[in-house]
């Protein structure tokens, strides 16, 4: 007698990556944790970090119970390889100076705060309970971002040229973030997900306003870089799994 | 001899050692069980036992997350057990539940009070304010001055901000509406 497990691999993927986006940015932004330019910045930087690891903790459990293999959250986090990582390749990009941070995480959250608006529908109960949870955070996380963009975009030339120099870096993998593959597309078909093209247009219309607010203008010509969601990924990802992931590689199972 | 001995015997478990407290006793004991980053308040007066009852032998006590990430999150649920344990509870279970989200509407005019008297200033307006007002009204828990203002979106918890008055100069703690 043969018993057949129907995983639904779909969702196991989408879980991960709302997950290891949550995870690969919690991981850069809290490599700021003492390092920042300012107090009040260096705690709003941990403060992020913390919410998004507590999102990953939620993702990664959900995708462990879809799988249904007995991997928890931590396994999930601590012992896949890069291939396996589905975060998107804007996360995982490295801090560089404040700019580059500031930007990465504003064109994070203008995507991360409507997604999560819309799967508060999703008919998976799971998946709509994590995003009401997390979309609070989301929210607050975009007012930060949003009001720091404008404020160093129009501010002073040297941070006017910082912040037009992280948003023409950073731009290109901003993209992939609302760019649909085949299992968005059969995730939005079952009304788990969103069609990510409605999501587009809301983030490239509210990005065109408040990058205009901060005198920044985004590449018209960005070619957008993706393979993250699909497991190719950037040089980088690789340093912060090493990173991240020692302790548990070197140590198994290693608890304090 | 014998009857003697029998009367010095312990009396048959009694009705008041067996009998198990009720969801009203126990949020009782709950009160009593302070949040370990803002001690001022307790579990439930922040809003995050959602609900208690017996399942068999077991008691079944349902937290919710303030912020997902928050580390007390974990504390919380050892003292909840540790708690009704000291009240001779043995058999919790602690479930958490994600929805309806946690906001700080749940927080009661005492409690509001009773953070007050700590020096954090309570959530100004509903939940709603979050995004729809950047700058809520928030009145200094120390003088009670309306001149204040933000000095950073995010404080010593997730669940806090950090704000100063502008009459009496001290900075404080804002328990942001969330």
């Amino acid at each position: 007698m043969t018993t057949t497990v129907d995983i639904d691999a779909a969702l196991f993927d989408f879980a991960l990556r709302m997950g290891d986006n949550a995870l690969i940015l919690g991981q850069r932004v809290g490599a700021w944790c003492g390092h920042a330019p300012a107090l009040e910045e260096d705690i709003a930087l941990a403060n992020v970090a913390l919410d998004l690891i507590g999102q990953t903790k939620m993702w990664l459990s959900l995708a462990g119970d879809i799988e249904g293999a007995g991997r928890s959250a931590d396994d999930l986090a601590f012992l896949r390889d890069a291939r396996a990582f589905r975060n998107a390749l804007l996360v995982e990009q490295p801090n560089g100076d404040f700019a580059h941070t500031l930007m990465r995480q504003f064109l994070f959250d203008a995507w991360h705060w409507p997604m999560l608006v819309a799967l508060k529908k999703s008919a998976d109960r799971r998946v709509a309970e994590i995003a009401e949870k997390a979309e609070k955070e989301a929210r607050y996380h975009l007012e930060r971002s949003e009001d720091l963009v404008i404020r160093l975009g129009d501010g002073t030339e040297d941070s006017h040229d910082r912040m037009q120099r992280a948003l023409e870096a950073l731009y290109p993998f901003a993209g992939e973030l609302w760019t649909p593959d085949a299992i968005d597309t059969d995730l939005a078909a079952r009304r788990i997900a969103p069609d990510l093209g409605e999501i587009r247009d809301r983030v490239i219309s509210y990005l065109t306003a408040r990058l205009a607010e901060a005198t920044l203008r985004a590449p018209a010509d960005a070619f957008v870089r993706k393979g993250g969601k699909q497991g190719l990924h950037t040089e980088e990802l690789g340093y912060i799994l090493s990173d991240m992931q020692f302790l548990q590689r070197a140590y198994p199972g290693a608890t304090w | 001899m014998a009857s003697r001995h029998s009367s010095l015997a312990p009396p048959p478990a009694g009705e008041e050692k067996s009998r198990r407290p009720t969801p009203g006793e126990i949020w009782a004991f709950l009160e009593d069980v302070p949040d370990p980053e803002i001690p001022a308040v307790s579990v439930v007066d922040l809003g995050i036992v959602r609900d208690v009852v017996w399942e068999g032998d077991d008691l079944v006590v349902t937290v919710t997350p303030t912020y997902s990430g928050c580390p007390a999150t974990a504390v919380i649920a050892f003292d909840i057990a540790e708690a009704l344990r000291r009240r001779g509870i043995d058999k919790v279970r602690i479930k958490s539940q994600l929805s309806p989200a946690w906001t700080t509407d749940w927080i009661g005019e005492k409690a509001r009070e009773k953070l007050r008297a700590y020096g954090i200033a309570p959530p100004a307006g509903g939940a709603r304010c979050v995004g729809d007002l950047k700058n809520p009204a928030v009145e200094c828990p120390r003088c009670g001055s309306m001149a204040t203002e933000q000095v950073s979106r995010f404080g010593s918890t997730p669940c806090k901000a950090s704000w100063r008055c502008r009459d009496c100069l001290e900075p404080f703690d804002y328990f942001k509406s969330f």
